[in-house]
């Protein structure tokens, strides 16, 4: 949930307030309040730039280079690229992170939409304890819920098998992280329980912005519930379903806490991520040039991913 | 859309009894963890599981002690606070510098602020690690404050700076009228109509620093600097085999319940953050 709120555009109307204000004034007044202003962004900038503006680049820089266990660097061109692009792992890693973020993005959007229907405009406890319930999980964080499922699902001492047992849904205990089948249900299951009130939120304050008369007039015409699930709610809610469709894949794509927790990118590699493949590179491999190189792919990968989706936020303006 | 007090009875029961159902599920890993944590942890342990505690003890939690986890508990601390201080700190001078003030490379900045957006931390790791590295923040909890920091920072000054935009003009220019400089108009009378929007920053500046996990993986590798998180990934892995799961847990709830209780207690910034994000949007 990194990148929740969207940029507010830059407002002509702001602009015009600021270019009156700067006429009011004189001009050394003016050129005051400037000098003033540059010092209350400097700080925040400041940081901004030197831990990401200036990482950015060296990123791209480090990209070019094969550095040694020691620390040197040499300059090889474009082969970091080239050796990924042949790198099985990644194309694994990109199968998988893919696969990955197109389920959980499908059963997030489902499941938070209905539980988004079920929460907004209800008045009454039941409906708000409800939606507070659902976003506890969200505050927890991703290793932390990873260490519960980690527990609940253990082959030896964790519950699930022995309520399965007990109930005789299974002969034999389940070994989750075994095979690639049950590893991935479990981490979607897990991303479930700890992110659709996110998306529930987000989705519900887009449908309290709808005008409730819209509702009242389309029940006078005698349309039901599903008539106007269809008519109003969807085709209004359009930029919002937008909105929680780019920030479900970007962080679905940059996945990486409860892979290393819970599968370890196992059985056989089959559950690394881009991110996790980065780390390894770097961390495990010390291999920084090559992690390097899989960054800034990782980089024109979301870069991609976001002009997509800001094409599609801007149709839906124009509409 | 789907509730109005009006609606017929039987449809009020299955309503309540899907809420009753949902929230169940939800709350289930929760409560089961609270509840299975005052078991022995010789119990915790057992194979096959009990389902209930045979004996109510705290010994789970007693041991926390052993595996230091109090201690990376207090890292993960002096990290949260930290970030939360700096982090509201500096999006609510930004915000209100970008939100007020027309100064040359004004539009820059905040386009640079901007790309900060479409560009993960995720992806600038090694060069992340390499900068810190030589200024001498790796297992430096200052290090992850100042890495935190600028994670929130293009949440914080997006979010002060719609805040600060929307107080209305003639508050201001009256303060400026009266002679109170920038600074003074800005602490009386520019920040106290802003609260709400520093809360929202704060509350997220907390739930990022305390729960990251990534990050700390990588800037920390001396135990003794380890956050909380990162410390019960090296119980989990360190000790494989003799894993002491009663301590792992107990543990986790730990790193758990400072969370669930900034949320209940604040949950009305939170939410209100995240809707005006999506309506914005």
């Amino acid at each position: 949930m990194t990148a929740t709120i969207p940029p507010p555009a830059v407002g002509g109307a702001h602009v015009a307030t600021n270019a009156a204000r700067g006429h009011r004034g004189s001009g050394r007044l003016a050129a005051r309040r400037s000098r003033v202003g540059l010092l209350f962004v400097l700080p925040a900038m400041t940081l901004v730039v030197v831990l990401f503006v200036i990482p950015t680049i060296y990123t791209i820089a480090l990209s070019f280079f094969e550095s040694s266990l020691l620390g040197d660097l040499t300059f090889i061109g474009l082969a970091n690229f080239e050796r990924a692009l042949a790198d099985p792992a990644l194309v694994q890693a990109l199968l998988f992170t893919t696969l990955y973020t197109v389920v959980v993005t499908a059963v997030l959007f489902v499941i938070g939409m209905a539980l988004a229907l079920m929460v907004s405009g209800a008045i009454g406890r039941a409906a708000a304890a409800l939606r507070t319930i659902v976003v506890v999980p969200v505050v927890i964080g991703f290793a932390t819920a990873s260490y519960i499922a980690l527990w609940l699902l253990d082959g030896r001492i964790g519950i699930v098998n022995r309520a399965l047992d007990d109930t005789g849904l299974v002969d034999a205990p389940i070994s989750w992280f075994g095979s690639f089948g049950t590893a991935f249900a479990v981490v979607i299951v897990l991303v479930v329980w700890k992110t659709v009130g996110l998306t529930m939120l987000l989705l519900m304050s887009g449908m309290n912005a709808i005008p409730g008369d819209l509702y009242e007039a389309a029940q006078l015409d005698g349309a039901g519930w599903w008539r106007r699930l269809f008519s109003i709610t969807l085709p209004l809610l359009r930029p919002t379903i937008a909105l929680v469709l780019i920030l479900t894949v970007i962080s679905s794509y940059l996945a990486f806490d409860q892979f290393f927790i819970l599968t370890q990118g196992g059985p056989d590699r089959s559950t690394v991520t881009f991110v996790y493949l980065i780390y390894r590179a770097g961390f495990i491999d010390f291999d920084l040039g090559y992690s390097a190189a899989l960054s800034v792919i990782l980089m024109g990968i979301l870069l991609l991913l976001t002009a997509v989706q800001f094409r599609v936020l801007r149709q839906d303006g124009d509409r | 859309m789907s509730a109005r007090s009006s609606r017929p009875a039987p449809r009020r029961v299955v309503y309540l009894l899907a809420a009753v159902v949902i929230g169940g599920l939800f709350l289930l890993p929760i409560l089961w963890l609270l509840i299975s944590s005052v078991k022995t942890t010789a119990e915790f342990a057992a194979v096959p599981p009990t389902y209930w505690p045979q004996t109510i003890s705290l010994e789970n939690f007693q041991r926390l002690a052993d595996a230091g986890i109090w201690h990376h508990a207090l890292n993960s601390t002096l990290v949260a606070l930290g970030t939360v201080v700096l982090a509201t700190l500096l999006s609510t001078l930004a915000g209100y510098g970008f939100a007020r003030f027309r100064f040359r490379g004004s539009s820059i900045l905040f386009l640079v602020l901007l790309s900060t957006l479409m560009i993960p931390f995720q992806s600038i790791i090694p060069s992340l690690y390499a900068i810190l590295d030589s200024a001498g923040l790796i297992n430096s909890i200052g290090g992850l404050i100042l890495v935190y920091t600028s994670f929130v920072l293009p949440f914080g000054v997006f979010t002060l700076r719609a805040a600060f935009a929307s107080i209305p003009d003639g508050l201001e220019e009256a303060a400026i009228m009266d002679g109170a400089s920038p600074w003074r108009t800005f602490t009386s009378v520019m920040v106290p109509m802003a609260v709400p929007g520093v809360a929202t920053v704060a509350i997220y500046a907390f739930f990022n620093a305390w729960n990251e996990f990534l990050a700390a993986l990588i800037f920390t590798t001396r135990q003794d600097a380890f956050t909380l998180p990162v410390a019960l990934a090296n119980l989990q892995s360190g000790a494989f085999g003799t894993l002491n799961w009663g301590v792992l847990e107990a543990g986790a709830i730990v790193s758990a319940v400072p969370c669930i209780v900034v949320f209940l207690i604040l949950q009305r910034y939170y939410v209100a953050g995240l809707s005006a994000g999506a309506v914005k949007g």
